[in-house]
């Protein structure tokens, strides 16, 4: 990364950090869940725009992760050793589940994380001596540490910040790495990837089940920040929500998926003058961007810069994600 | 027994609709490696541009069909083609799956706030009475269905093994750049398909609408099972559609009655996730090999 490049981010922290102050319980809330399903998309960016895998199941984890969490807590646990709990349940859920779809062409992963989470929903709903059916658990608490209570919404607001920021971070790390690397090597040409020694089974497999536990960790902080959860709130719609959110900022960049989860979840505020068009309009404006510009936002926004630098459009999208 | 027969019968009624999507999702993927994920809502949409036909502008049910299949076949076909696959096809599979998921909420969301979020009740094209079959009681909508499915099924195999047009559709499917140098014109043959998966849903949407209802998220679930079906039968066999289909609509009932009511859904998923553990080319399918 270079400096100019570390101070841009240093301000957006900065803007992160400020954003809230002064403003009320629910903009702070929409700020809280813009920065937990950006963590979602970013598990999700990394099966899709890293390792070209389609998952239709990332509600489905984050659904997980948060009765998991909710659970435990519930029993006494500290969140701190819940939510990890919920990672290492959707990691492991993940390899299983990707095991078998792996093993065939390429977009049955798709259609096993369709069934999946149709599955986690059902189960979720009918098994009430468990989750409570469809009436969900009310009353998880929010985590204390070692005298901060995250019970204030500002004070959560900052919780879940400084758990983007880390896991911003390590992300960045893990892309940069040379299992990023591989991971993007499968993504553009399999066929050479394995013939320099990556083996492409395992290495889709590692991402899918890495994204599938951030995405258990996105649970595991949506349940204390709602402090009720129900099935609805992790059913198919929503994984294709996620989807979206990284198709729509752009799949296979690092801010794509940030961006793409602030639209989803800023753009119904700004468009509840349209009452019950807004998804109407929503749906047309996701398909005209595919339409002009696959990439998402952040290639429509590069291909026009480079109109004006003439500079040709990132060699490793020219031919854009594969399912 | 006679409850078992009851219960297959209805099944394989329903089965048969579902194969006519199936088959129309198949044949998409073939021609033009287009995964639908608006297959539900094209199924759903059909049935209100006859309720539009006849309480708008006040034409009679066959006038209306008329005037529904020809809607479809522009909108769900022509325009679907043109300007959403089209644009789409050089940048890979990823945006049409998307494109394709905005467009089926958009269908929805139209029909729930352009005509109704109720359940409208859709005429049948017979009266409603039950026939004795060997002691299981049989509704003359579920024959109905069985018969035209099975019918359009005939007819669609026929025109696709029997034509020179449907030759033709099926090499542009097997190998594009192969066909095109035989001198076959690959554009159009595509759009022929996009037409077919069109009439197919149309005829699905009629046939289904007089028992569910014309509801504006009846898509989904018919979606999800033309998925299933498409799959499980053998993802490029249209035989395999139709067998998938059948089956789901089967073993669906049965897990109603059977199982459990609650987890009647899971049935069919489960099937799904079995089918792509044990046979991954499907029932009927040929194995292609892996991709990479």
């Amino acid at each position: 990364m270079n400096s100019r490049n570390l101070i841009l981010v240093l301000v957006g922290i900065a803007a992160l950090i400020a954003a809230p102050l002064g403003q009320g319980n629910y903009v702070i809330y929409v700020l809280c869940s813009w920065l937990i399903f950006s963590i979602a998309a970013m598990g999700l960016n990394l099966t899709l725009g890293y390792a070209g895998q389609v998952s239709l199941a990332q509600a489905a984890f984050m659904g997980i992760g948060a009765y998991t969490t909710a659970l435990l807590t519930m029993a006494g646990v500290h969140w701190i050793f819940a939510a990890p709990a919920a990672m290492v349940l959707c990691f492991v859920i993940g390899l299983v589940l990707g095991y078998p779809a792996l093993r065939v062409q390429h977009h049955f992963l798709a259609f096993v994380t369709l069934a999946f989470s149709t599955l986690t929903f059902l189960v979720l709903r009918n098994e009430e001596w468990l989750t409570g059916g469809s009436l969900g658990l009310v009353g998880i608490m929010r985590p204390k540490f070692l005298g901060f209570d995250t019970m204030p919404q500002l004070h959560f607001y900052y919780f879940t910040l400084a758990v983007f920021v880390l896991v911003a971070l390590l992300f960045w790390g893990l892309v940069h790495s040379p299992w990023g690397r591989a991971f993007k090597a499968l993504r553009e040409n399999p066929i050479r990837a394995n013939s320099l020694g990556v083996d492409i089974r395992r290495m889709t497999l590692l991402a899918f089940a890495i994204g599938s536990a951030l995405g258990g960790l996105a649970g595991a902080l949506a349940a204390p920040l709602v402090q009720f959860i129900d099935p609805p709130a992790f059913s198919l719609m929503h994984s294709l929500k996620i989807l979206l959110m990284v198709v729509v900022g752009g799949s296979g960049y690092f801010f794509g998926p940030i961006l793409g989860a602030g639209l989803v979840i800023v753009m119904p505020e700004f468009l509840r003058f349209t009452e019950g068009y807004y998804l109407m309009i929503y749906a047309a404006m996701v398909l005209v961007l595919m339409i002009v510009c696959p990439t998402g936002l952040i290639g429509l926004g590069r291909k026009f810069a480079s109109q004006f630098k003439g500079r040709s459009v990132r060699g490793d999208l020219k031919e854009g994600a594969k399912l | 027994m006679t409850e078992f027969l009851q219960v297959v019968l209805s099944g394989l009624a329903t089965g048969s609709i579902y194969a006519l999507a199936a088959i129309g999702f198949t044949l998409l993927w073939q021609a033009s490696q287009t995964i639908n994920f608006a297959q539900g809502e094209f199924v759903m949409l059909p049935a209100f541009f006859v309720l539009i036909g006849m309480h708008v502008l006040g034409m009679p049910l066959i006038a209306a069909m008329i005037f529904a299949l020809i809607l479809s076949l522009i909108l769900l076909g022509v325009i679907f083609k043109k300007f959403v696959i089209e644009p789409m096809l050089p940048h890979g599979t990823l945006p049409i799956v998307m494109a394709t998921i905005a467009l089926g909420i958009l269908m929805k969301e139209t029909v729930k706030e352009f005509y109704s979020a109720e359940a409208q009740p859709y005429p049948s094209l017979v009266a409603d009475r039950t026939l004795d079959f060997f002691g299981a009681a049989v509704s003359t909508q579920d024959i109905l269905n069985l018969v035209v499915s099975m019918l359009v099924v005939v007819a669609l195999q026929f025109f696709l093994s029997g034509t020179r047009t449907g030759r033709s559709m099926q090499a542009t499917a097997q190998n594009p750049q192969v066909a095109e140098i035989l001198g076959v014109n690959i554009k159009r043959m595509v759009l022929y398909t996009f037409l077919i998966n069109a009439a197919l849903a149309a005829v699905a949407s009629f046939l289904i609408s007089p028992i569910y209802l014309a509801k504006f998220s009846n898509g989904e679930p018919i979606g999800l099972v033309a998925f299933i079906a498409a799959i499980v039968g053998g993802f490029n066999q249209i035989r395999g559609a139709l067998v998938g289909g059948l089956l789901i609509g089967v073993v669906d009932n049965l897990a109603a009655i059977y199982v459990s009511a609650q987890y009647r859904a899971a049935v069919p998923l489960i099937l799904l996730i079995v089918i792509i553990l044990v046979r991954p080319q499907g029932l009927l399918g040929k194995a292609e090999g892996r991709a990479v």
